[in-house]
């Protein structure tokens, strides 16, 4: 009975087993080799941390500091309002770029070539500094101010990263826009939509659900870069928790108060992003809308 | 009979490539007029040069009254502003060999979204006489469905009602078969022959013959960027004059 050939070629077809034989999978050892091996090699990490030169009361101390919380304010603040002006550059740009106006090409084409290709961080100190090129802000009839009082280290923030936000993001947008099937602009011109109708509710629609992945990124990335802002005097959570370890010296524990908080940021954005990439992708999916865990879950509880 | 639609004189070039070469067309209300022709020989770039989405580079269409893409001053053609020229493509409606039905949007919402935003329906009023069409098409049951669910033939249904939504007067199909896998040709023609029947003006570039045989009133043969057969389908199809039509419909008839 120990016969272990798969070479049947002596057998007569009529002589094959049925159908109902035990099946034996494969085993796979290597998986579990490699699966332990990680294990340990955390394990040690989290014993090299615990037991390493961090005082973790220190950290828990400060993680709900008056001064850090209201800090990651800021933090949170300069994020949504530089990832609001990138998102509005972005699309004003990027509609530009694919303009039939030459002039209008050109000014989006100068405009990505400028701040994509400067770095951000040279942007914030200039924007910080504007007021060695303009000591005036005078729009006849709107506004006449120094330009100190003017941008202020959030204003530059805001300004300085947005503004450079909004140079990758207008390449995504012309891009998407790109994308969209011409197709699409043929139905709704015959249909007799104006262009700006089509451009609002045909084609940007169909753009959001191909850029959303990296609009995600972007708020993302925007959360982390927006601790340079430290760099010109705002006073966010990464220059908060310097302020605090000049005085107290528990660099390494401030310093990881802010990595918890950035982690938990950059958390829930991504869930954010997951539920509105499914609100955006709903009509590209071929089965019909698929209830989420959650309401799952909830409607076995009322059931 | 009254005459819809007259092309004078269309020419269109693609580079050193001219696809038409001076076409005149008539079309009366209530005619179901067929465009035959190879592939390349300019018809469906006839019938995108009528509804303007392809600027002729001479000669004009002339719709329902109206010169489309241009207003007659002074003995001269002046471009029109893109609104009125939307507002005369609207009265043309337009169902494309490839659907084009808004990806983003349910079989309602595409059919809806002409009435509400180009003639200002209120959503009610828009939803109602959507469903009356698609009833039509016999594709009510999948008003919430999104196109991406739909099989071609479904699309095209939906496609075509949602052309019909906006009340064109000439409908234009630009080979609405084409695309479609064999078994889900008849369900889209069968809704094709329904509209003939109601009275509706069309013009139909297909390679369907036997739709033409049956529906069309008059039948035109295009090749290389002329016409060069015209007439009743049952002449033109059984006995055409020009050898190279001949030659033609020997090639798709066996």
């Amino acid at each position: 009975m120990a016969v272990v050939s798969s070479d049947l070629t002596g057998t007569s077809p009529d002589a094959l087993p049925g159908a109902d034989l035990p099946v034996h999978r494969l085993r796979h050892p290597g998986r579990w080799l490699a699966g332990a091996a990680v294990v340990v090699v955390l394990a040690l990490l989290v014993q090299a941390f615990a037991a390493g030169n961090i005082r973790w009361p220190i950290v828990g101390e400060f993680l709900t500091a008056p001064v850090i919380v209201k800090g990651f304010g800021w933090t949170l603040l300069i994020t949504f309002c530089a990832l609001a002006l990138g998102i509005f550059l972005g699309f004003g740009f990027g509609m530009m770029r694919l303009s039939a106006n030459p002039v209008l090409r050109f000014a989006a084409w100068l405009y990505v070539w400028i701040f994509r290709g400067t770095p951000v961080l040279l942007q914030l100190l200039i924007w910080f500094n504007i007021a060695l090129i303009f000591p005036r802000l005078y729009i006849p009839g709107l506004i006449d101010a120094r330009m100190v009082d003017v941008v202020t280290p959030f204003v530059a923030a805001v300004l300085g990263l947005g503004v450079n936000e909004g140079s990758y993001l207008s390449e995504v947008v012309r891009g998407g826009i790109g994308a969209v099937d011409r197709g699409q602009v043929e139905a709704a011109n015959t249909l007799g939509m104006t262009p700006g109708q089509a451009m609002r509710r045909i084609i940007l629609p169909q753009t959001m659900r191909l850029v959303l992945p990296t609009l995600g990124n972007s708020a993302v990335g925007m959360l982390k870069f927006s601790s340079l802002a430290a760099t010109i005097a705002m006073t966010e959570m990464l220059n908060a928790a310097q302020r605090i370890y000049f005085i107290n010296g528990a660099v390494i524990e401030l310093l990881f108060v802010c990595a918890i908080w950035y982690l938990a940021g950059t958390t829930v954005l991504s869930i954010g992003q997951h539920y509105l990439e499914r609100h955006f992708g709903r009509s590209s999916s071929i089965a019909p809308p698929r209830r989420n865990w959650l309401r799952r879950a909830t409607a076995g509880v009322q059931a | 009979m009254t005459l819809a639609v007259r092309t004078v004189g269309i020419r269109k070039s693609f580079g050193a490539h001219e696809v038409l070469k001076g076409i005149n067309l008539d079309v009366n209300y209530g005619e179901v007029l067929c465009i035959l022709g190879p592939s390349g020989s300019g018809k469906s770039t006839l019938l995108r040069c009528i509804n303007h989405l392809e600027v002729p580079d001479g000669g004009y269409a002339w719709v329902d009254g109206q010169i489309i893409g241009y207003a007659l001053k002074c003995g001269a053609l002046h471009e029109l502003p893109v609104k009125r020229l939307r507002t005369q493509q609207s009265q043309l409606g337009m169902v494309f060999q490839h659907f084009n039905l808004f990806a983003h949007r349910t079989v309602l919402g595409n059919v809806i979204e002409g009435p509400m935003v180009v003639r200002g329906l209120s959503r009610e009023e828009a939803t109602a006489r959507a469903m009356d069409l698609l009833d039509m098409v016999g594709m009510a049951e999948k008003a919430e469905a999104y196109p991406a669910q739909l099989s071609g033939g479904q699309k095209q249904r939906v496609a075509i009602a949602r052309a019909l939504a906006m009340e064109p007067r000439v409908m234009l199909f630009d080979e609405p078969t084409s695309a479609l896998d064999p078994e889900l040709v008849g369900e889209v023609l069968e809704v094709m022959k329904r509209l003939a029947a109601a009275g509706t003006t069309m013009i139909v570039v297909t390679h369907e013959i036997g739709f033409a045989r049956e529906v069309a009133d008059r039948v035109v043969v295009m090749i290389d960027g002329d016409i060069r057969e015209a007439g009743p389908a049952s002449e033109v199809l059984s006995a055409p004059a020009d050898p190279r039509v001949r030659a033609f419909l020997g090639r798709v008839l066996s």
